[in-house]
């Protein structure tokens, strides 16, 4: 086994990480050497925590060198629990605290319009991603992680879910692709993840192992809540397959992935989008069939806000709920133009104002002019309002203006 | 000579000198407190007999010039920053010095940068005994680690006026470099291959250093004009090849932030001007040169075009977004103290309702009056805040003096200040219990906006009933510095030696603070 192992990151434009060199010795008790441009404010601090998780795995002798641009405990901690699993093997987990205000969960329809996706082996993007108030914020140890990485960057994601602040967003985090994300799931799961992403998912049963996985991971850790599943369609196989998949337990939205899919397809991806548009039409479809969410793929010129803006009202006209971001600036775009536009509001407005008048009136009908209104258009109508109250696009007591109105 | 003696405690309970280099200096009495009596400061009388009476000053080289000015040991000479990051004189004027074996020389520039890292070595050899002005980035490491044989005096931009105004800072030798300049000594900023818009910071260099030096490599011939720098205050002009990097004058900080932390905190701030009822027609405003600050203007002026407003005057360091808010009539006026981008230099020379302030104008606070207390509002950064309010602009949590002050404290007397910045920069907590130097005393500084929680100043009651029912996070201080020690960890104390390295002038000449030198 190696006696040396170096984990994390440092380097020119690295902030908020650290890079770690542990060596295990023989004798010699343990050595600790810091570089760090918080050193007189924290010096002892990242010293001391280092001894305690040595301590804590019960090394005595070994050498320790601590690059350190900034970062804050939870991923000290990641990077040092990663080096001593990769000399010693003890999986034995050294957690920080779980965040009291980490420990909600979310309903199966709540809305997602947007999801911020950041790599999972850098800190820096994670600290204030909260505060950009995503809908929802995945932690990627798929794609944006370098495959030399990815057995450290589980240690960050984990500890990220702990003591990160999340600030309300749902808590989401893209796995490997399946069966080699599998494994993943044990490292995360026991921290109350909100939804897992599932990427290049072609099958109901690539599901099913998922669900299977953390079904038992339930149990052994002794959880309750609802862990919800986004697969992504990123294959003309998972196109063809999207309606097995979304009917699927646990899932309660579609992703389409463009950049893997046009790749599938030998074809290129356009702005206007031509070439995906049977595979967008499907999983919408799929989605709508199942009764579940369709969330569209992300925009990737973070610079071209009208861009985007054109790219939004395109995806939500094909029947799209939401749509992924790489950039906290593409958040308020994708909020905006998702949300209901002032003629949905008016109109949902009129449902629900006939809706109220009905029950206030004790009658079992629901019209609106010479039109019977159904159930189902109620419900929508009243999420349209709520949604609206929400973005602060229509007041609380919008229904006395309205009525206001009406008078006059 | 110590470098400096006598300490005592100050109105703002900071230990400070009295004896500084030799000279006598008053600690800080609060603000407003301090009035000085007598006269001002006057240079020696001249006589028309002693120069050319064509006009022409020319002489062979700046070292012929600064032999001619008498040069000798313990002089001071003085230079200014409108070239910023791309100055080529000021090395040159110590090399010079150095190589005529001139020793314990006072340099006052109006600020310096990393392009004068070089004059380390002349800290080091004893040919420069000490800054008076700032010292930035390698000079301000050197400095903090004792590098410097006498003790640093930073000023603001106003603070130096009024110490050359009041015979505080007596300058021997005044050397401006002037973009264009004609044989007499008249100098303009705006125009020439290092143009660089104005020459503000060297107006009071030009009115009462005993001896000016015109230093050009744009000499036309008389008159040049505009004559931001009048002639008849100069003894000798030299031209030389090169006077200024143009692509360094240009200041880095001059574009639009595109982190979009930085850009929430901007939306932030703006969006609490136009709730505090700051935003109107016919306000004033200053952003500095930070991207976050500039941002902030470009929010000010889609706020002022969709509701057809304009604002009176803003207060400049100019750059391209200031000049097309002007352009586009959101604003009447751009009252410029420095250009930061080459837009700028062109507005100022091109039009008319952008005009060149000097820091007598805008911040002198021993005059009758100045601008910056007529601003309605006024955005600026900080290194530390502390639970008080105070401000730090200079030294960073670990003790280092890394920063000058520029207009920053002169700024303070604007009506609303509000300082945006990150609750913490990678580890480091940006709200202290007590800031490591103080620069502003709290109750000028009335809000600090951070992306997680605004704080406005309980002395600001106005502002805190207008913001009842804000969207905005409106949190204390206190929450603020919780929340950050909750995320970073509560930081250690800086370990900082008992000796001082350099003092903090406030606006009236008075010690607010004394910087010690850092523990290695």
């Amino acid at each position: 086994m190696a006696t040396i192992a170096t984990t994390g990151n440092k380097g020119k434009g690295v902030r908020s990480d650290c890079s770690l060199t542990l060596e295990i010795t023989q004798q010699g008790g343990i050595q600790t050497e810091l570089i760090s441009k918080v050193k007189v404010l924290y010096g002892e601090s990242i010293l001391r925590l280092c001894h305690e998780i040595l301590t804590f795995y019960g090394i005595e002798h070994a050498r320790l060198t601590v690059e350190d641009s900034g970062a804050l405990e939870f991923v000290i901690a990641a990077r040092l629990e990663a080096a001593i699993r990769q000399l010693t093997g003890d999986e034995k987990e050294y957690l920080p605290a779980m965040l009291p205000q980490n420990t909600y969960q979310t309903a199966r329809d709540r809305y997602r319009f947007s999801r911020l996706y950041l790599p999972g082996n850098t800190p820096s993007l994670m600290i204030n991603a909260g505060i950009h108030k995503p809908n929802g914020i995945i932690l990627d140890l798929e794609d944006a992680v370098a495959v030399t990485k990815k057995a450290e960057a589980r240690f960050l994601v984990r500890n990220a879910l702990r003591a990160l602040d999340f600030y309300g967003a749902e808590r989401m985090v893209r796995i490997n692709q399946v069966p080699a994300g599998l494994e993943d799931l044990d490292y995360i799961i026991p921290h109350n993840v909100n939804l897992i992403l599932v990427p290049k998912c072609e099958s109901a049963d690539q599901i099913a192992q998922v669900n299977r996985r953390i079904a038992e991971l339930k149990i052994k850790n002794n959880i309750e809540g609802n862990v919800w599943l986004m697969p992504i369609i990123e294959s003309a196989l998972g196109v063809l397959k999207s309606l097995e998949i979304a009917q699927s337990d646990n899932v309660v939205a579609l992703a389409i992935g463009l950049e893997d899919y046009t790749a599938d397809l030998g074809t290129r991806r356009t702005n206007e989008g031509t070439e995906s548009f049977f595979a967008r039409s499907m999983v919408v479809n799929a989605c709508k069939a199942a009764g579940i969410q369709a969330i569209d793929s992300v925009f990737s010129d973070v610079a071209d806000m009208e861009a985007l803006k054109q790219n939004v009202l395109r995806s939500k006209a094909l029947g799209f709920d939401g749509m992924g971001c790489i950039h906290p600036r593409q958040i308020r775009v994708i909020h905006d133009n998702f949300a209901p536009d002032e003629a949905e509001i008016d109109k949902a407005k009129k449902i629900v104002n006939a809706f109220m008048e009905a029950t206030e009136k004790g009658l079992g009908v629901v019209s609106l002019g010479t039109k019977m209104i159904d159930p189902p258009v109620v419900k929508r109508a009243q999420r349209t309002i709520d949604l609206a109250v929400s973005m602060g696009k229509l007041s609380p007591g919008w229904r006395d203006a309205f009525l206001e109105n009406q008078k006059a | 000579m110590s470098k400096y003696d006598k300490l005592t405690t100050n109105a703002v309970g900071r230990t400070v000198p009295q004896i500084i280099n030799g000279k006598e200096a008053i600690p800080f009495m609060g603000v407003g407190k301090y009035k000085p009596t007598g006269r001002k400061y006057a240079p020696p009388i001249s006589s028309c007999a002693d120069y050319p009476a064509d006009g022409n000053k020319v002489v062979a080289s700046l070292r012929d010039a600064l032999i001619r000015c008498g040069l000798k040991d313990g002089m001071t000479i003085s230079t200014h920053h409108h070239f910023r990051n791309g100055d080529l004189v000021a090395n040159q004027i110590f090399d010079t010095a150095a190589e005529l074996g001139a020793k314990g020389l006072t340099w006052a520039p109006s600020a310096s940068f990393e392009c004068h890292s070089p004059l380390i070595k002349y800290l080091e050899d004893g040919t420069i005994h000490h800054i008076e002005g700032s010292m930035n980035g390698a000079l301000g490491r050197h400095t903090s680690e004792g590098g410097m044989q006498g003790m640093g005096i930073l000023r603001s931009h106003g603070g130096r006026y009024q110490a050359i105004q009041d015979g505080d800072l007596h300058v021997d030798i005044a050397v401006i470099a002037a973009p264009t300049a004609d044989p007499f000594g008249n100098a303009t900023g705006d125009r020439g291959p290092a143009a660089c818009g104005l020459l503000g910071f060297a107006l009071a260099d030009s009115q009462y250093a005993d001896k000016v030096i015109v230093v050009t490599d744009n000499l036309v011939p008389f008159p040049c004009v505009p004559w931001q720098i009048h002639g008849n205050y100069v003894d000798y002009v030299v031209v030389m090849d090169q006077i200024g990097i143009p692509e360094k004058i240009i200041s880095g900080t001059t574009e639009i932030t595109k982190s979009p932390d930085r850009l929430l905190l901007a939306e932030m701030t703006a969006q609490f001007c136009d709730e505090a009822g700051i935003v109107r027609d016919g306000f004033s405003f200053q952003a500095g040169a930070g991207g976050t600050a500039l941002s902030i203007g470009i929010y000010f002026a889609e706020m002022l075009r969709k509701r057809g407003m304009k604002a009176r005057f803003a207060r400049g360091g100019s750059n391209k977004y200031l000049v097309s808010m002007l352009e586009e009539g959101l604003v009447d006026y751009i009252l410029d103290g420095q250009t930061f981008d080459l837009e700028g230099v062109r507005s100022m020379r091109e039009n008319n309702n952008h005009l060149n302030t000097s820091p007598f104008t805008s911040y002198n606070y021993h005059g009758k009056g100045n601008f910056a207390s007529m601003v309605d509002v006024v955005i600026l950064g900080a290194t530390e805040v502390d639970i008080n309010f105070n401000a730090n602009v200079v030294t960073h949590s670990d003790g280092y003096l890394l920063h000058g002050i520029g207009g920053w404290m002169n700024c303070l007397f604007s009506k609303c200040v509000i300082l945006p910045i990150p609750l913490f920069r990678d580890r480091m907590p940006v709200i202290r219990d007590e800031v490591t130097t103080i620069c502003g005393p709290g109750e000028l500084i009335d809000v600090i906006v951070t992306e997680r929680g605004i704080a406005i100043n309980p002395l600001r009651t106005d502002l805190i009933d207008k913001m009842k029912g804000s969207s905005l996070p409106v949190k204390t201080i206190h929450q603020l510095k919780d929340e950050a020690e909750r995320i970073c960890g509560k930081p250690a104390l800086p370990v900082l030696s008992d000796e001082f390295i350099a003092a903090i002038k406030w606006v009236d000449g008075t010690v607010i603070d004394a910087v010690r030198k850092v523990v290695k």
